[in-house]
């Protein structure tokens, strides 16, 4: 050992000591994420001054100064929100006109729903099997008791209405365009030129449009086109044309899967001796649907969302009771925007949760990674 | 799709079972009873609408659109008054949906690039807020989301009570009304002068490039283009005497406004909501587009000594760019669909003229094949458009 001062020896290991306090917890956290820079901090100061100012003046108006109660709009003060029409109204918002006291028809065809969606949307559930089954006969229950017949009373697809009617356009929509697309794309690279050029034509066409110019064509053209003596319901016209749409849509998002799909699949499937449609069964169609389910899921968002638009052809969705609150001798100047608030909760909450699980499905079928 | 070419083919012994047996016969024999069916659809749909055209004594044809629609148009871009052709008034309706779709276009892409870029700022804060502002925007139904904003500004105090933003800038619930510009004579000279300055910026910007791609030498051509965008039509501006001014909206004793230019809330209703929904998806695919660029590029761009800016500009943004084209386009073409919700509000668009002229007229089915025409026209116009420049900067494979 040399007592060399310019030297310095260790006997044993240092003892560990923490990193620095500025680097982790709390204090680390908002210097690496809100304070890095001077720039950094700047727009963390503006952001939170933004939300100083909107936060707190949207809580005070929707909540503090809202008024909660009264039968009509005089009975609201002036300078919060008023919600006093929740009361009267709801049922409105949620069924429309439907017949009074046949409320429960619609709450179990919503509930009915969870188990008839269960198997298909998610794994491990007990009796998935028979579900299934039920799933497929799902549809002609919920439509038979909402339409009524037999033993239940009839009701009137006129007196549809509210978010019901909105679910109802939007669910038929869903389980009608995706395998009406799946046929659309096929046709579409199909290698017998008729198919292809209808259904070339047939997809340009109705995604070239606006959605609202074919409902006008279900409201007023499709009564021209049939047999005077033929009356179809209304419904049933919006119905066909949102599928329409939204099936070409659709057709264009199985076709991006379709071109995805490695030429060497559908040679081995030949290969194999399977047939086109069994190749397309149990070859193709299950790796084209998991790669485009962003893009399905993105289609039926956008589906259930476009059927507001049946508001500008005369229908009371909750759009359309929205706006007839809006207007409406009681409430006409106190009830601004509550009403579409109100409705674009609901809207907010399917349309997030879809988009939500299709980002799980997605993770959850990626068998790339593992 | 391949199709298995078989050795031997031959068409001897042909018996009425191979028609759906063989796979030949079996394509023909489809198509055949496919385009059969669709024409018997077409013949029936045909008949009956001769029938209840009849019935209803109307008569197929364009006639109608050179009488006078009578109607009023609020907000017109060229002459017109109610004595004025259906064909004007569709007119009208058609440079209306243009304008919306220009002015959204526009905005939404501004909007929607700032988005997308903000929310990938190394801010926590910043980035939730854009996050959450997205999410909200593009899971309500845009028409809600018209109406809504409608209702917003139908619901600003009245004339009586206009708001004022600065001495110049009017709020009420008849619109927002600002300062116009008034181009005297000699204005023209200013607007020659700033295409001529556009004209020579690109000039020196094209000159600067071959330059430096011949002798490696460089100069600060950005500065000097934008100097002459500026500077050329500033000196015409006070050569020709400042021939443009600002007509500033006063106002009166009842509060009512004179002078300046007003736009309607219909019309910033649908703007605005057609700006945000648009630009939340369009943010989605900016960022996404970004973040496809990958970190390696950066990395290599820093080992070649370029600087965070240049790297953003010469390494990142051509390649994002790449990805983000073909869905831009795809956007764009929604919005101008989209714009004819322009409906729920009253602006009259050319679907909302269109279904005023059905009302009037009863020709539906003229109206709608006309909406058809014009919608497909302008989705097929856009889309030529878009592709020429994605094949302009799509990766050259060699």
């Amino acid at each position: 050992m040399t007592t060399d001062p310019y030297f310095r020896t260790q006997a044993e290991m240092l003892a560990e000591r923490p990193p620095p306090a500025s680097t982790t917890g709390p204090v680390g956290w908002l210097r690496a994420n809100l304070f890095s820079s001077w720039f950094n901090a700047a727009l963390t100061l503006l952001a939170l001054y933004l939300l100083w100012i909107i936060v707190p003046s949207l809580i005070d108006w929707a909540f503090i100064h809202a008024d909660f109660e009264g039968s009509v709009g005089n009975e609201c003060a002036a300078e919060g929100a008023c919600w006093a029409w929740l009361d009267q109204r709801i049922d409105q918002f949620l069924y429309g006109f439907y017949t009074d006291g046949e409320y429960w028809r619609v709450n179990l065809a919503v509930i009915l729903l969870i188990p008839a969606l269960a198997p298909l949307l998610f794994d491990g559930v007990p009796y998935a099997r028979q579900l299934r089954v039920f799933s497929v006969a799902y549809p002609f229950i919920a439509g038979f008791l909402l339409v009524g017949g037999f033993a239940l009373d009839a009701v009137p697809t006129r007196s549809f209405g509210g978010f019901m009617l909105n679910l109802t356009i939007g669910l038929s929509g869903i389980v009608l365009s995706l395998p009406i697309g799946i046929m659309l794309a096929l046709g579409r690279r199909s290698r017998l030129p008729a198919l292809r050029m209808l259904s070339v034509i047939f997809i340009e066409l109705v995604r070239g449009v606006p959605l609202i110019t074919l409902l006008f064509t279900a409201a007023i053209l499709l009564p021209i086109f049939m047999p005077e003596s033929w009356s179809i319901d209304l419904l049933i016209r919006v119905i066909v044309v949102v599928t329409a749409f939204s099936s070409a849509y659709m057709a264009e998002v199985i076709r991006g899967g379709l071109q995805a799909i490695p030429k060497g699949q559908f040679e081995a499937a030949q290969a194999m001796g399977l047939g086109y449609w069994q190749s397309m069964r149990l070859i193709i169609l299950p790796q084209v649907l998991k790669i485009s389910i962003p893009g399905i899921v993105n289609t039926f968002i956008g589906l259930f969302k476009d059927t507001t638009l049946v508001f500008l052809i005369g229908l009371f969705d909750i759009l359309g009771i929205a706006r007839s609150l809006q207007q409406n001798q009681d409430w006409i100047g106190k009830v601004d925007a509550e009403g579409f608030l109100f409705a674009a909760i609901f809207f907010f909450v399917v349309c997030f949760s879809m988009s939500r699980y299709s980002i799980n499905l997605e993770k959850r079928l990626d068998t790339t990674k593992r | 799709m391949a199709t298995t070419e078989l050795p031997t083919r031959t068409n001897a012994g042909f018996k009425p079972s191979r028609l759906w047996t063989d796979e030949r016969y079996r394509g023909v024999l489809s198509q055949v009873v496919v385009v059969v069916l669709v024409a018997l659809a077409l013949v029936w749909v045909g008949g009956n609408t001769q029938n209840n055209l009849e019935n209803r004594g109307l008569e197929l044809g364009f006639g109608f659109l050179a009488d006078p629609a009578g109607i009023g148009i609020g907000v017109s871009l060229i002459e017109y008054d109610s004595q004025d052709t259906w064909l004007r008034a569709m007119t009208v309706g058609l440079l209306n949906t243009l304008l919306v779709s220009a002015m959204g276009i526009v905005s939404a892409t501004l909007f929607g690039f700032a988005a997308g870029i903000m929310r990938l700022l190394p801010n926590w804060l910043i980035s939730r807020m854009v996050a959450t502002w997205v999410e909200l925007t593009r899971n309500v139904p845009l028409l809600l989301q018209i109406i809504f904003w409608w209702s917003i500004l139908l619901s600003l105090p009245t004339v009586r009570e206009t708001l004022h933003i600065g001495d110049s800038v009017f709020l009420n619930n008849s619109g927002i009304t600002a300062p116009a510009p008034i181009f005297e004579a000699g204005s023209n000279v200013v607007v020659a002068a700033f295409v001529l300055g556009l004209v020579g910026a690109w000039a020196v910007l094209r000159w600067a490039r071959a330059r430096q791609a011949a002798t490696g030498a460089r100069m600060p051509a950005g500065w000097i283009a934008l100097a002459v965008v500026i500077g050329l039509p500033l000196a015409a501006y006070f050569a020709a005497g400042q021939p443009i001014g600002w007509d500033a909206p006063v106002a009166n004793r009842f509060g009512r406004l004179r002078g300046g230019f007003t736009v309607t809330p219909e019309l910033v209703a649908l703007w605005f909501a057609l700006t945000t929904y648009t630009g939340a998806f369009i943010s989605e695919i900016v960022r996404a587009g970004i973040l496809s660029v990958s970190l390696g590029q950066t990395e290599a761009a820093g080992t070649l000594g370029l600087s965070g800016w240049q790297t953003t500009r010469l390494i990142v943004v051509p390649q994002a760019l790449r990805v983000i084209i073909p869905p831009l386009t795809s956007q764009f073409l929604n919005l101008t669909k989209n714009s004819s919700l322009a409906l729920a509000v009253g602006f009259q668009d050319f679907v909302g003229i269109g279904s005023q002229a059905q009302n009037q007229t009863g020709q539906a089915i003229e109206i709608v094949f006309s909406w058809m025409i014009v919608y497909v026209s302008l989705s097929l116009l856009t889309s030529a458009f878009m592709n020429w420049y994605n094949a302009r900067i799509a990766l050259v494979e060699r």
